[in-house]
């Protein structure tokens, strides 16, 4: 399942650290921080989606703590 | 500016202010007796207003075990500003790091919004007629297929449909860049995104808004920027080592000179704070997506859709333009072209066409049709009489033609494989279109020659490439050599390769690709119909005249929204502005970066162009990446 969400990030640079957070965690298929758009796309298996898509707020807070998802 | 921006922008104000004081108060000398101490509080609370977040978030990404980001070094330089009793030094540079952060945020944004103005064919709402008669206003989402929709004047449709009602003229102008409206009446489709001109429209609902034209046009353009360009990729990967690089040499700078050079530790110290306040790549890394984004954005303002920031690279390069014939430089559209009777029987043009007409009357094939239709032109819309000829009598003989039987008499009709054509007459020249011969009752009876009209404006587009420096067109055909040749002389393709079974299309387009030089690519251009795979296995597949076709949207990396072949030389431009944009950012940022990086080691530079070299910077590099949105 992909599925695209509302992410507010200040900086293209930010926007790119949070990617490679959300690359690493464990049942991510793709993921994409767009500073342009200000989007976020997020790929994972459906069953586990929801837990994946937890722990990559999770990730991206902690990159960078100002982002709001959703 | 959004309450975010508006809250820095007060902060900046007020600091700039106290900033404006200090520095009056210490020129005029006032200061000069207030002890070291006293003016580090002084000085630190304008500091503290300016900065305080982002020194909360350097400590937060600390804690997160994230060191190396600009908040962090932006700290560390003020903080070592500080240490040397640099006070002004230090507020200055924590003031012009917001101002210029401020700036570069309006200019995303402002940008940011300019394309989403540009692609504003999103409908707001859809007025649902209900089973009452009533009209109500909904969220286009909630309207399900089937259900009847009202468009007034000036309304944008807002889902793709069926007119049940209403004649009108719609403006494409947003999908296509077309700006003469196309005419629509009961009976027609009509496409998300248009707007109804005048009059008003009842719409038969035929797809849910996620699967409309234009729900589908904006998830295309939003996700483009996903995928990335070469160059993005290249600085994406120059970003991670370069800060960490500067940031050690910093440390190096900092720690070594004393020892070796006998420098004081505050003037390294003060070198080193330069070398981390120039280390953030954030120049690149914003202003170099938003030149794609950009030029994507420019080349919707025309009707072109770009599906990637990569394909947009791939086409500024491209020097060599396959195109498929039929649908893409012809119409596809058969018409009779000319009418030969033969010279040795006493019938007409008229008494020919009606023979062929009849011989062709069960035929769905494209040339069977233009002669039904150039039959029922010439005779007031009228078919001929299907009771002369009767359907269990027509036979089709695969691949040559038909034959039938007419008023007792055999009739043939098709290529010169089923009619034997007196040699003393000879056949006609296949190069101006196919032919068809018909015979009637043994005897030979004349000639039909069909043919394909070319599209408008494919010569001036061709002519495009080549002005730009595309080295080769080619056109790919079923067709026969001679037909192919003719369409190729007429535009001014300078490659044909003819009589191509659909499957040795896409190995054409592979042995061009093998013969092309490294780094220079291959465009190739269909209408999407039965090209699909051939335009997948380009370096670049350009669908054409797809408004409304899913299967080309699908498989092209460019979408011309009409049919204009004119629109490959201008996203051609679009995609060379874009480049050269993006690289003068690249060279720019990278260049002042370096030069201030040297400058600084030596203790030559202020931390005010250490600043200048940090935000400023990417303030002008963005400046010029918005300048890819403009189109001539």
């Amino acid at each position: 399942m992909k599925k695209s969400f509302k992410c507010e990030v200040d900086c293209a640079n930010c926007a790119a650290k949070m990617e490679d957070a959300v690359k690493k965690i464990e049942g991510v298929i793709s993921a994409r921080v767009n500073f342009m758009t200000q989007k976020f796309t997020l790929e994972a298996e459906d069953e586990i989606f929801d837990k994946v898509f937890d722990d990559a707020v999770k990730a991206c807070k902690k990159v960078e703590p100002d982002c709001e998802i959703g | 500016m959004t309450k975010k921006q508006k809250k820095v922008r007060n902060r900046i104000i007020i600091v700039l202010c106290m900033f404006v004081v200090l520095l009056i108060l210490d020129k005029t000398g006032v200061l000069e007796h207030v002890p070291k101490i006293a003016l580090f509080f002084i000085y630190l609370v304008p500091y503290i207003i300016i900065g305080y977040d982002v020194i909360r978030k350097a400590a937060i990404n600390i804690s997160h075990g994230q060191v190396f980001d600009e908040n962090f070094l932006m700290m560390i330089a003020t903080f070592g500003a500080f240490g040397i009793g640099e006070y002004s030094e230090a507020l200055a540079v924590m003031l012009f790091y917001q101002v210029g952060e401020l700036f570069q945020s309006v200019a995303v944004a402002k940008s940011r919004q300019s394309i989403t103005d540009l692609m504003s064919i999103a409908p707001e709402y859809a007025n649902i007629v209900r089973e009452s008669g009533e009209c109500e206003e909904v969220d286009p989402e909630e309207v399900t297929i089937g259900d009847i929709i009202m468009v007034k004047t000036g309304e944008k449709i807002p889902l793709d449909g069926t007119v049940i009602e209403g004649e009108s003229f719609v403006d494409t102008a947003a999908l296509t860049g077309e700006s003469v409206p196309r005419r629509v009446t009961k009976g027609d489709a009509v496409i998300s995104g248009c707007v109804n001109g005048e009059g008003l429209l009842k719409v038969r609902v035929d797809k849910a808004y996620e699967d409309s034209t234009v729900a589908r046009i904006l998830e295309l353009v939003e996700n483009a920027s996903n995928k990335k360009s070469t160059m993005e990729n290249f600085i994406t990967r120059f970003a991670r080592y370069y800060t960490p690089v500067v940031t050690v040499g910093a440390l190096l700078l900092a720690v070594i000179p004393p020892f070796l050079l006998q420098i004081p530790f505050s003037d390294s110290i003060r070198r080193a704070c330069i070398f981390l306040i120039v280390s953030c790549p954030c120049a690149l890394v914003i202003s170099v997506p938003l030149g794609f984004f950009g030029g994507i954005g420019a080349s919707s303002k025309i009707g072109v859709l770009v599906k990637g920031s990569n394909f947009l690279e791939a086409v500024a390069l491209a020097d060599t333009v396959v195109f498929d014939k039929t649908g893409t430089v012809t119409k596809g559209e058969f018409k009779v072209g000319e009418i030969i009777p033969s010279s040795r029987s006493n019938i007409n043009e008229d008494e020919l066409l009606s023979l062929a007409a009849f011989g062709e009357l069960y035929s769905n094939h494209p040339i069977a049709r233009s002669i039904l239709e150039c039959y029922r032109q010439k005779n007031g819309g009228k078919l001929p009489d299907a009771s002369y000829v009767d359907e269990k009598n027509v036979k089709e003989v695969a691949g040559n033609g038909i034959q039938t039987v007419l008023e007792g008499k055999q009739l043939l009709v098709g290529n010169e494989r089923l009619i034997e054509v007196p040699a003393s007459i000879g056949l006609v020249d296949e190069s101006a279109g196919t032919v068809v011969y018909v015979s009637y009752d043994g005897f030979y009876a004349g000639a039909i020659v069909i043919v394909d009209s070319i599209k408008e404006g494919v010569k001036e587009g061709i002519a495009a490439l080549y002005d730009l420096g595309v080295k080769r067109a080619v056109m790919l055909t079923g067709d026969n050599r001679e037909v192919a040749q003719h369409v190729a002389d007429k535009v001014g393709i300078n490659d044909v390769k003819a009589e191509l079974l659909p499957a040795d299309k896409v190995e054409a387009v592979e042995k061009i690709l093998s013969e092309e030089d490294n780094g220079n690519k291959v465009v190739f251009v269909g209408d999407g119909i039965n090209d699909a795979p051939t335009l997948m296995r380009a370096d670049v597949g350009i669908a054409m005249g797809s408004l409304g076709s899913d299967a080309a949207i699908e498989a092209a990396d460019i979408v011309i929204m009409d049919d204009d072949i004119r629109k490959i030389s201008k996203v051609m431009k679009i995609a060379r502005k874009t480049v050269t944009i993006v690289k003068q950012n690249i060279v720019f940022a990278l260049a002042v970066k370096l030069i201030i990086l040297v400058l600084g080691a030596l203790g030559l530079t202020t931390m005010w162009l250490a600043v200048f070299g940090d935000v400023g910077v990417a303030v002008i590099a963005i400046l010029n990446s918005m300048r890819a949105m403009k189109t001539e």
